[in-house]
């Protein structure tokens, strides 16, 4: 468990719809450029955010609104959090998450996408009671760069 | 999602432009697979150079595509990727599957 505390964090709740998928990446970068990031590193961020919170969208409420919510956490050593969390439906073998529930338009590849355009990717889900989706990214330190 | 068609001696170009995400691609799954019926081509190109950014919703887009020219046997090429969208393709590494043009 880390016990570091974080110097910075937003959260930001919003309903399960797909206009909200770019607001979501575009306000993760935008509390990533406390960082100093390089362009690489804020389409990392974007891309990861706009998968998980696209999966809470489409996979955990499928027939209804619900809940989502994006945490963002600055931690000492230019390292960011990203947690996305649902109270939706849940994903029964959270190990071979390697599939879609959702109709043709997906691909089935969103966490192999997240996985690697993050450090760390750490998935809870539990049926029936939602999903909590972690990823770590660590930015480059860049001299002259103001760190939190 | 802007999308344009232009058709050259059965080629079929498609340029794509702004942000590919799920909110965006919807129904234009749908009208790329009318375009490709209506026009049956030999070779589909999907120019990206006009895409900002793009997820997985792309890839979904993108197979769907290569499928539709295999049943054609046709052939699919993707151009003009910047560096986002380029990572993504690579990191599902859709080059196995569809040639990229850089």
């Amino acid at each position: 468990m880390r016990t570091v505390k974080y110097t910075n964090q937003v959260v930001l709740t919003f309903p399960s719809k797909s206009a909200n998928e770019a607001f979501a990446r575009s306000a993760a970068a935008a509390f990533a450029a406390q960082l100093d990031p390089t362009l690489d590193e804020l389409g990392d961020v974007k891309t990861a955010v706009s998968e998980a919170v696209t999966n809470a969208i489409v996979h955990a409420y499928p027939d209804t609104l619900g809940k989502v919510e994006m945490k963002l956490r600055l931690y000492p050593g230019n390292e960011m959090e990203l947690i996305v969390r649902d109270w939706g439906v849940g994903i029964p073998d959270v190990e071979t998450p390697l599939f879609t529930t959702g109709n043709e338009e997906r691909s089935g590849m969103g966490f192999t996408i997240m996985e690697s355009f993050t450090d760390t990717l750490k998935v809870r889900s539990v049926p029936g009671k939602g999903t909590t989706v972690t990823m770590r990214k660590r930015f480059a330190l860049r001299a002259g760069g103001q760190h939190p | 999602m802007p999308v344009a068609y232009a058709t050259h001696n059965r080629i079929l170009t498609i340029s794509l432009s702004g942000d590919i995400d799920h909110h965006s691609v919807k129904g234009l799954l749908h009208s790329l697979e009318k375009e490709v019926d209506a026009v049956l081509p030999r070779q589909v190109v999907v120019d990206c150079s006009g895409v900002t950014f793009m997820d997985s919703s792309g890839i979904a887009i993108l197979l769907r595509l290569r499928q539709q020219m295999d049943e054609l046997s046709g052939t699919i090429q993707v151009t003009g990727l910047n560096e986002q969208p380029a990572r993504v393709l690579r990191a599902a590494g859709i080059g196995r599957l569809i040639p990229i043009a850089q």
